[in-house]
């Protein structure tokens, strides 16, 4: 994940509230999210190595399997529900972001954008899956089963009535920045969006 | 250390007597006029008071927690793969605390100790106890040390339930819970094991309707009973299966030959059984076996968990094990979600394990990391330091 990212999106978390991190990997967001705006969270993970990091620094980290559901929250017991680049790993991205909607007042979910010109090139030209920097794993050993592309998912988050809040694209690249914002799905690397139903 | 013993182990040790005069007012009404509790200490206290851990034994635990009596010994106490320098309750870091319950059978006050007021064993007539006599029994104990506030509060299954009794009850005592392998109230089918097993020991003629310490007898059948049943529960079919398998300690399949048989399960059970037998009281066992079925976080918090831990103002680590199906891990998972509805800080690991409810005893590189990572991030927050080669 980019520093970027969690720049922008922690802007959309208010100080002083509650929040619950689906994936928090080794918890660093959390952590800064304490540190620097007094948040109060929770994180889900499922890796042993992980969990170990989020303890020591002294995050609250929950061994959990997010597949399985959040039927243990109750609604709207969080005032953001965050998900960093953990959607396309899910066996049903759909039913994670309707749980998120009920448990949390409002979510966040960053996802790489899979038309981004790069891995369209790959395809096109080599015929292959593509594997890039940002995703690099082989077809048949990555974790990552639901890949969307920006217009996927703002077509679901428009099935869903699910209304966007806020949106934003990012690219390392530094061509691609100037671009993106005239072609998002085509230019956009990863995307960042907040939502509330 | 002494020669002889491991580098990580805390060496050797003894058990102290503790007194306490002045009534202990206990949660069925009656008083006790006064107790004694056996305790091991392992590390040092610090001068502020600020780094003592209190372990709290399961159904069968003791004060024995780590390190050796004598040079002699074979085995270390219960839980020395957890508690010794460098180990995740690390005695250069912590003042470690660990005692016989109150109604134990190991030194403290119990069935087997002599009731000032007859002159002769309590007996079945020991009063009934529940898990919060042991945290008030527990708490003069901490005053007698000078202890004000844990820096946590330890246990395993029925001592994961005294630590969250500890929370709850005397919540400015206890700076950290540990719950391992633990529930907020025992499953009916829990209940039925402990009810089988209490009848295995009631059912033995020498137990003599209790009395049989006063008739010279010990119900040595039953409570071996009771204990292979106990510990079938505390293992995995798994574990079973590779341990013993079908393996034949005495005897053979062979047609002709009629030596008899035994399986190997079956002659580690007998020897678990009667081990037990030997150095474990019956009454006790009935007592601590009612102490797990009576347990109920939340019945005095209108049986609302999150009311229960609203009380406290501990931060929590919960751990469960992925075989245990005695305190599974789902038991843990309510623990978990009660205490984050309560807005408590917790951290929840669900270890990979195959060695069913005992796992919370026995080696375990992932759960000894985030257990230690724990413990290292209270020990921090006492005192900073480097790296583990410093020495304490």
């Amino acid at each position: 994940m980019l520093r970027v990212d969690l720049d922008i999106l922690q802007q959309w978390i208010a100080p002083n509230s509650r929040v619950l991190d689906l994936g928090c990997g080794d918890g660093s967001l959390l952590q800064s999210l304490r540190d620097n705006r007094n948040v109060e969270g929770y994180g889900l993970e499922i890796d042993a190595q992980q969990i170990t990091t989020c303890i020591e620094r002294g995050v609250n980290v929950i061994e959990a399997d997010i597949n399985r559901g959040l039927g243990n929250f109750a609604d709207k017991s969080f005032d953001s529900v965050l998900m960093t680049y953990s959607l396309q790993v899910l066996r049903r991205p759909d039913r994670a972001i309707d749980e998120m909607l009920r448990v949390g007042k409002e979510c966040i979910v960053t996802f790489p954008n899979f038309a981004n010109i790069r891995p369209r090139i790959y395809l096109m030209f080599r015929g292959r899956m593509p594997v890039t920097k940002q995703l690099s794993y082989q077809w048949y050993d990555t974790p990552n089963i639901h890949f969307c592309t920006i217009r996927d998912f703002e077509n679901l988050c428009r099935d869903k009535n699910i209304a966007i809040l806020n949106r934003k694209v990012v690219t390392k690249c530094r061509p691609d920045r100037y671009l993106r914002g005239l072609w998002p799905n085509m230019f956009g690397e990863t995307a960042i969006y907040h939502l509330s139903k | 250390m002494p020669d002889g013993f491991p580098e990580n182990s805390v060496g050797l040790v003894a058990p102290q007597l503790f007194r306490f005069e002045g009534p202990l007012e206990l949660s069925c009404g009656r008083t006790l006029p006064s107790y004694e509790l056996v305790v091991e200490t392992y590390g040092e206290l610090n001068a502020e008071k600020s780094n003592a851990v209190l372990i709290c034994h399961a159904l069968s635990g003791h004060h024995h927690a780590a390190g050796f009596h004598s040079a002699q010994d074979k085995k270390p106490g219960w839980w020395d793969d957890y508690i010794g320098p460098g180990k995740p309750i690390d005695t250069r870091r912590f003042f470690v605390v660990a005692l016989n319950n109150l109604g134990g059978c190991h030194g403290s006050t119990g069935p087997v100790s002599i009731n000032p007021e007859t002159g002769k064993p309590w007996g079945k007539h020991f009063p009934p106890l529940r898990n919060r006599d042991w945290v008030h029994s527990q708490a003069r104990l901490a005053d007698a040390l000078g202890i004000e506030q844990w820096a946590a509060v330890v246990g395993g299954s029925l001592g994961g339930m005294t630590a969250m009794r500890w929370a709850v009850e005397l919540p400015h005592r206890v700076r950290h819970c540990v719950v391992i392998a633990s529930a907020l109230k025992l499953t009916a089918q829990n209940i039925a094991f402990n009810e089988i097993a209490r009848r295995a020991i009631r059912s033995d003629p020498d137990f003599c309707d209790g009395d049989f310490i006063e008739q010279g007898k010990s119900p040595r059948n039953g409570l071996a009973l009771a204990r292979m049943i106990g510990h079938i529960t505390y293992l995995s079919d798994e574990v079973m299966g590779a341990r013993f398998g079908r393996e034949l300690s005495s005897g053979t399949f062979m047609r002709g030959l009629d030596a008899p048989m035994e399986f190997q399960v079956e002659s580690y059970l007998r020897y678990q059984g009667d081990q037990f037998a030997d150095k474990f009281d019956a009454n006790t066992y009935l007592l601590m076996t009612k102490i797990l079925d009576y347990f109920d976080l939340a019945r005095d918090y209108n049986n609302d968990p999150i009311a229960a831990f609203s009380k406290a103002q501990s931060k929590f680590l919960v751990v469960s094990f992925s075989s245990d199906w005695r305190f599974a891990p789902a038991r843990s998972r309510e623990i978990v979600d009660a205490l984050i509805a309560a807005n408590r800080d917790v951290v929840y690991a669900e270890i990979e394990s195959t060695m069913g409810h005992d796992s919370f005893l026995l080696p375990n590189p992932r759960y000894a990391a985030a257990f230690g990572a724990y413990m290292r991030r209270i020990a921090d927050t006492i005192e900073p330091r480097g790296g583990d080669d410093a020495t304490g």
